[in-house]
């Protein structure tokens, strides 16, 4: 998957001879543009205007109504001096590690079982562990919120077996962090097993079968085959969710109902794009919030940058 | 078939971790069910009782006594099938373009969609409003529908199963018939590669029925809502029944499981060859 940002997998090819007259051909001609016209007339208004709409706005004191005070750079350095900005700076990054480094792991580890050659149901399997993605993740932070609940939930009723005492995850940094990361988890694992294992698949099974015949175990087949094997398209689940991390939204938003736009009085895991939320939508101030956006661009070209580094290293390895 | 003969026979363990793996997936979608159809005093019982009850008609009509859900299902539905046909159509069109034709540009503007890929356009949702709003888009649903469509890595992925599917002898063969370039991406093109823009189509329906985010922003009225955001509304009033917004929960997904049932197999397969970017 390496490929997706190497723009060399576009090949050119010569014209085609034009058929029929004059006017026919310079139709012909222009038809290329009207296939894809109606992505980037799309693209230009909701995509990229706004993306560069929102370094402009930033520069603004500006309120839904359209008032405006022209700030210069005052918002940036109001948010680089926010305590707020940087514990959701903070939030995302801990519920990000949380989420991604075992998550991967663990689909790492699951791709490896679903390759055995002779595994049976294996079509069963393969569906069972994507039914969380096609799972909103509104209904998904219901139910885990439900699962955590301090008095009636399940987690805890385990933990009062064990002999401890209830636990209130959505109150504390580190609960409600592992709360997130575990339903990020839940969704994505599976998703991730099955790209790891497609590119299993591409192996020829010898490999496997001989690493067996000289006693190679399931651990140093794991360890010696399948990691190596697998390194691009784990540079890409690495970059995507990196940059799905740092849109995480939806779970902070309806993990903590009660202080929904913080996830929390303490601001506990509000993420960045809940701050943005807040800021923008919340107390209606575009050109804050804008601010936050540009931080947020700004985030995933250095995670753009680091990942174009990382493949252009191992391509240089090869 | 041959390959599932050789090999060594799987151990027992491995049944079991994947078994395991698989219940933790179906778990918490089970678990909605329960509460779901059992009333609020047995569903917070400790130790919980994991058996569905008799409650679901109960449950399912405060529902709507608190938001037009039925409304808010057929809300998602109309957007989620907008998107999922728009998408196909829009990626169906410029990975042909990319694919098969050559014009000026071709190159850069290829670029440009491979590289509006990596950023994430929802942090520029500030300005996204703005321009939904000068449209007089706010609480509309083409005011979700219409951005919707905008799907980069749908274009890439399109290009890539055109290159695959279609020859370049196809190609000059249909010219040589003196078809034009319009028929033949409509009478040639097109029918070949229609499982892959379904399989597009199928993942944006997926993806815009469990999108959050942007309804939420655009979507005022509850008349106007989605399932997912009657959901938050209805996490709003648990002081009612903390069943209620599992209820929702179960209500929204289950349209989406059972269209799993019928095409789960190839969603998997498209995951396996590329055609969705998380």
């Amino acid at each position: 998957m390496a490929t997706i940002l190497d723009p060399a997998v576009v090949t050119r090819k010569p014209p085609p001879a034009p058929h029929g007259g004059i006017r026919e051909s310079v139709r012909e001609r222009l038809a290329p543009y009207g296939y894809i016209a109606p992505f980037f007339l799309l693209f230009a208004v909701f995509g990229l205007f706004p993306l560069l709409f929102t370094f402009y706005v930033a520069l603004f004191d500006w309120n839904p109504i359209g008032e405006r005070t022209f700030v210069g750079l005052d918002n940036f350095t109001r948010l680089v001096d926010d305590p707020r900005f940087w514990n959701a700076v903070r939030n995302t990054f801990s519920i990000w590690v949380l989420s991604t480094v075992p998550q991967l792991l663990l689909a790492l580890g699951v791709a490896h079982l679903l390759n055995h050659a002779r595994l049976r149901a294996s079509g069963f399997f393969r569906m069972s562990v994507l039914v969380p993605y096609i799972t909103s993740v509104g209904a998904t932070t219901i139910v885990f919120g439900q699962l955590i609940d301090r008095d009636y939930g399940m987690v805890n009723w385990f933990l009062e077996l064990l002999g401890l005492a209830h636990i209130e995850f959505t109150a504390s940094v580190w609960g409600s962090h592992l709360t997130i990361a575990a339903m990020v988890m839940w969704r994505w694992t599976g998703y991730n097993a099955l790209l790891y294992l497609a590119s299993l698949q591409a192996l020829p099974r010898e490999i496997y079968e001989a690493a067996a015949v000289d006693g190679a175990g399931q651990w140093r087949q794991f360890r010696h085959i399948t990691v190596p094997a697998l390194r691009p398209i784990i540079v890409f689940t690495v970059v995507n969710s990196t940059i799905g991390g740092l849109q995480i939204f939806t779970e902070a938003l309806l993990l903590s109902p009660s202080a929904a736009q913080t996830c929390g009085a303490a601001r506990q895991c509000q993420t960045l794009t809940l701050f943005l939320y807040e800021q923008g939508f919340g107390r209606y101030q575009f050109g804050y919030g804008s601010a936050i956006g540009v931080a947020l661009f700004v985030m995933v070209v250095i995670t753009a940058l680091v990942n174009f580094l990382l493949v252009s290293r191992s391509r240089a390895e090869r | 078939m041959t390959r599932r003969r050789s090999g060594h026979r799987v151990p027992l363990w491995v049944y079991a971790v994947l078994t395991v793996f698989c219940a933790i997936s179906y778990f918490p979608l089970y678990w909605m069910f329960v509460v779901a159809t059992t009333d609020s005093a047995t569903a917070t019982r400790l130790p919980p009782r994991l058996v569905p009850g008799d409650n679901f008609l109960d449950l399912a009509g405060l529902v709507l006594e608190t938001v037009p859900f039925v409304r808010a299902l057929v809300n998602s539905f109309v957007i989620a099938t907008a998107i999922g046909v728009g998408q196909a159509l829009v990626c169906s069109l410029a990975g042909f373009a990319f694919a098969k034709l050559s014009f000026p540009g071709r190159h850069t503007l290829f670029v440009i969609v491979v590289l509006t890929m990596t950023v994430p356009l929802q942090l520029a949702i500030i300005p996204q409003y703005m321009i939904i709003s000068r449209l007089g888009w706010v609480d509309t649903l083409q005011g979700v529908i219409v951005p919707g469509f905008v799907n980069a890595f749908g274009i890439f992925w399109m290009r890539q199963h055109i290159v695959a599917t279609i020859s370049d002898e196809l190609m000059q063969a249909a010219r040589v018939d003196g078809a034009t370039t319009w028929q033949v991406f409509w009478r040639v093109v097109f029918p070949l590669v229609r499982p892959g823009a379904i399989l597009l189509g199928l993942f944006g329906f997926v993806w815009a029925w469990n999108d959050f985010l942007w309804p939420f922003i655009v979507l005022k009225s509850p008349e106007r809502y989605t399932a997912q955001i009657a959901i938050k509304a209805l996490q709003n009033s648990r002081d009612i029944d903390l069943g209620l917004a599992m209820s929702g929960s179960f209500l929204a997904t289950l349209p989406l499981l059972v269209l799993f049932v019928f095409v789960g197999r190839r969603l998997v397969g498209g995951i396996m060859e590329g055609a969705f970017k998380g």
